[in-house]
């Protein structure tokens, strides 16, 4: 190796500012930290998991402005003033979600490692508005890997929360 | 309070679901501490050779870096093998040490660990660690060594070498009308759990460490840790309250395990090791092998001959063994049988158990001859195999615990609609698809461990139920409260399941699909124990109305213990605790397989599984349809968490046979796929109808009638797939997975 690389100043921390399941938060960051790290390490949600830290598996899925995304691949300063809904801002115990509750009536998971990001998937998912059929969740849902194999209850579970939703619905017009 | 009993036998929502649904449940990676360091592994380049350079110039002086440590600089460590094999997972021969030379003997074995402040710190200045190498050849193809196969010289604890022969398997072969000799193959596999390997070693100073480890079994690390660093088992402490995913990955401690205790042992602070996915495929793997099978049979499709041989990849280091031909001799009966299993050398890690090890592979080679033999004597598949349906374990010459297979294949076959299959293949279509059915049988050992359990009643009325097995997501938590809350009459919300926690009483590993037989077993032993204690603290109670009670005289109930004779005259849990004079009453339960009944019976566990797959036969595109496996494992004791073992194993099935394969670079002896991008598993959109069946089947090896589930719902599956592929197309595939370009 050459001796007489030139030394490049490491990155500064630069101020960031997201809401975070409701809660405003400014942080010093880095700008090589990822919005899963920053998530995990910095504000300790750390239901949000890591499974591949390069997008291939969905477990790290969270709702950024409404939207699912793998939050392995977002740089945490990019989402600078994003609203930002991780699975401990969907429901806590005792105060479930409904697709908290349906994933638990359906026996939606068995280790619980990809769940959070399957739940936050599935509950964008649902807002999207094109998961009418089984074919489509199970499509639209394949971001989303479960190694233990729970793919049907998985989307027994969805389709439960579909239907909820559409009695609701029905009822109110 | 809900009387509800009993729970056991129940479809029981897992005790532990709020958890893991909020994100609330905590995994290794997910302790932490204020002097928390981040430590990431550097992988070697080569596969095999030694290191010539480390050139650390870059990694230290990147920001952050606090330590690096390599074999160069490592604190002492034993100077021969016999601490690391601390391990009751261990396989014959010599251990992986990590950092414990310059060699190196598989890719992406760790060469330093880079410890900073922060997680980005760490990979980033691994990154910049140099090593030169002098590489050697490797080879990592079981083909290619094929001709240096051996017998291993010394057998795997646990693992039952292939039966002696039987009859005279080769000249009735020879002699046979029908007969049929074919190899099969199955790529290797990753296990491939969503949660990447991971420790978080806390500091607790004095020389104290609380571990936090993904592992099947808290107690198997810990041992490991203490021998290796000469540590005092006083003062270490291991948690695995909670394991993304295993499948018999966790099952042997492994590197991240070894060198965080090293670097917070060394650096006096707490230190985390979470290994990234490609280094997940830097361990145990379900191994390569070569296997071919011979049939021969008469007209009526009887079986006159079995001889199964294969020839399996293990580390240079070290002789893994699964039991891969033994099926061969059990599963039907058959007078001439021939079984061999041998090893061949190749330059990777050790291979390691991975869900049903061994049954998963021999049983697909067997079941899939079966199939071929099927079309070969023109019987059905089905009736071919109750025609060789074996009523007695011919291996070890015991009759079966209990076999309720034969149900199995009727409940299976009916579920199915099996009769609406034409036998010729290619004989169905439904649009542009062809329509494919096809089956399999499966089987796995039941096996049951020494276990211990400690339950609590606590003077608030609750129960704990505690030992220090694992959940890894079998639903361990939930059956174990449940048996808790049956054995005491209580309503399962009072009770707590404790697991994961190396303090509680002994447990091994879980794996081999007995921890709810024998787990489960421990707490009711000790729920007895427990009813001693209370109505003995009830009887002492001033003018007890239990006075003279005997435990055979009252009744557990409701959170109350009543006089069968008189209902009136009753003591409350609380009170008798309370009169205890002790804040709780706790009591330990020790349970053992029963040897008397392990030696005169075999047990196993049985499935029939059915298939239908489409197959677009212009892009060869293979889609499974269906899937019914219906399944005889003795008692259910959660209907729930047992469908889902299943329903997992199944899916797995799938993915051997269609999708999953570990992609070696044959001369660079490096994995090209070790990512969840390129090495396929099955999604959401492989994955449509699985439908479950337990068969009712009583078994008496344990009080609880229970035989597992954890392996069984793989074994058999891919031969199911593969068959209906061979049904729909009449392309008979012997090389897993079945991939579109092996189809065109």
């Amino acid at each position: 190796m050459s001796t007489s690389q030139t030394t490049i100043d490491p990155p500064r921390p630069t101020s960031l500012t997201l809401t975070v399941n409701g809660e405003l938060r400014t942080i010093e960051i880095e700008p090589s930290v990822t919005l899963l790290d920053l998530l995990r390490e910095r504000l300790h949600l750390t239901g949000t998991k890591k499974g591949c830290d390069q997008g291939q598996c969905g477990a790290c899925t969270v709702i950024v402005d409404g939207k699912r995304v793998n939050s392995c691949l977002q740089l945490a300063i990019m989402k600078d003033g994003c609203e930002v809904v991780t699975i401990e801002g969907l429901g806590a115990p005792g105060d479930l979600h409904p697709m908290q509750a349906a994933f638990i009536a359906h026996d939606a998971f068995q280790c619980g490692y990809c769940t959070p990001g399957q739940i936050c998937s599935a509950v964008a998912m649902i807002d999207e508005g094109h998961a009418t059929t089984s074919d489509e969740i199970r499509e639209l849902m394949s971001g989303n890997l479960c190694r233990c194999g729970a793919y049907t209850n998985i989307v027994d579970a969805i389709e439960d929360v579909l239907s909820q939703r559409r009695r609701h619905l029905e009822a109110a017009e | 309070m809900s009387n509800v009993h009993p729970y056991v036998g129940r479809s029981q929502p897992r005790v532990d679901g709020a958890l893991k649904v909020t994100g609330q449940a905590k995994y290794a990676a997910e302790f932490t501490a204020d002097d928390l360091a981040y430590a990431a592994a550097v992988p070697s380049a080569i596969a095999k050779g030694r290191i010539a350079k480390l050139d650390l110039t870059a990694a230290k002086a990147a920001p952050g870096v606090i330590e690096i440590l390599s074999h160069e600089n490592r604190p002492e460590t034993p100077k021969d093998d016999k601490p690391y094999l601390n391990d009751m997972v261990a396989v014959p021969g010599s251990p992986f040490r990590p950092f414990r030379d310059d060699r190196i003997a598989f890719s992406g074995q760790p060469i330093a660990l880079v410890v900073a402040d922060t997680h980005e710190h760490a990979r980033d200045a691994a990154a910049l660690v140099i090593a030169e190498y002098e590489t050697e050849t490797p080879v990592v193809d079981v083909a290619a060594v094929r001709n240096e196969a051996y017998d291993p010289p010394e057998k795997r604890n646990g693992i039952p070498p292939p039966p002696e022969p039987r009859g005279d398997a080769a000249a009735t072969f020879a002699g046979s009308q029908i007969r049929l000799e074919q190899d099969y193959r199955v790529s290797p596999e990753h296990h491939n759990p969503m949660e990447l390997q991971a420790t978080t070693v806390i500091w607790e100073g004095d020389g104290a460490l609380t571990v936090h480890n993904k592992t099947q079994g808290v107690m198997n690390p810990k041992n490991y840790v203490c021998a290796v660093f000469g540590l005092d088992p006083e003062k270490v402490q291991f948690f695995s309250p909670f394991v993304g995913g295993s499948f018999g990955m966790a099952l042997r401690p492994h590197y991240d395990v070894f060198l965080a205790v090293m670097a917070s042992l060394k650096l006096e602070r707490s230190v985390r090791v979470v290994l990234t996915r490609q280094q997940m495929y830097t361990m145990g793997w379900r191994p390569d092998v070569l296997q071919t099978v011979a049939l021969s049979a008469n007209g009526e499709g009887k079986l006159t001959s079995i001889q199964h041989h294969a020839i399996q990849a293990t580390s240079q280091f070290e002789d893994y063994q699964e039991p891969t031909v033994n099926w061969s001799g059990l599963i039907y009966d058959c007078a001439n049988v021939s079984l061999k299993y041998e090893l061949a050398k190749v330059d990777t890690s050790t291979p390691s158990d991975m869900r049903a090890p061994g049954a998963t592979l021999g049983v697909y080679a067997l079941e899939c001859a079966m199939d071929e033999l099927a079309y070969a004597t023109g019987v059905d598949p089905v009736e071919l195999r109750l025609r060789n349906y074996a009523e007695k374990d011919a291996n070890d010459d015991k009759p079966f615990s209990s076999k309720e297979l034969r149900a199995a294949y009727e409940q299976g076959a009916e579920r199915f609609g099996w009769s609406k299959r034409s036998p010729e293949p290619r004989s169905m279509k439904e649009g542009r698809e062809l329509v494919g059915y096809g089956m399999a049988t499966g089987c796995w050992e039941a096996m049951m461990q020494a276990h211990s359990a400690r339950v609590t009643l606590s003077a608030d009325g609750r129960l704990e139920v505690a030992c220090a097995t694992a959940d890894i997501g079998t639903g361990t938590y939930t059956i174990l409260a449940q048996i808790g809350a049956d054995a005491m009459g209580m309503d399962i919300e009072d009770v707590v399941a404790r697991v994961g926690d190396s303090t509680l009483p002994m447990a091994p590993v879980e794996g081999g699909s007995w921890a709810a037989a024998s787990a489960g077993s421990a707490v009711q032993v000790a729920c007895k124990a427990l009813k001693e204690e209370l109505l003995k603290h009830a009887r002492g109670i001033d003018a007890s109305p239990l006075a003279n009670a005997g435990l055979d005289l009252v009744t557990f109930e409701n959170g109350r213990i009543t006089l069968d004779s008189d209902p009136k005259m009753s003591v409350s849990y609380v009170d008798a605790v309370r009169a205890s004079g002790r804040g709780e009453v706790e009591a330990e339960g020790d349970f053992a397989p029963d040897e008397k009944f392990t030696e005169a019976y075999a047990a196993y566990t049985h499935s029939a599984v059915f298939a239908e797959v489409r197959v677009d036969e212009e892009l060869g595109v293979v889609r499974v349809q269906r899937i019914v496996s219906a399944i005889a494992a003795g008692k259910i004791l959660n209907l729930a968490t047992a469908r889902s073992q299943i329903l997992g194993g199944v899916v797995m099935g799938v993915g051997m046979a269609l999708h999953e394969a570990t992609e070696w670079d044959k001369s660079l002896g490096r994995i090209m796929n070790a990512n969840l991008g390129e090495y396929h598993i099955p999604s959401h959109a492989d994955i449509r109808d699985i439908d479950v069946i337990f068969v009712k089947e009583d078994d008496e090896a344990n009080p609880l009638g229970v035989k597992g589930l954890g392996e069984i719902g793989v074994v058999g599956a891919a031969a199911a797939v593969a068959n209906a592929v061979f049904h729909a197309t009449g392309k008979r595939i012997r090389e897993l997975p079945i991939t579109i370009d092996k189809l065109l």
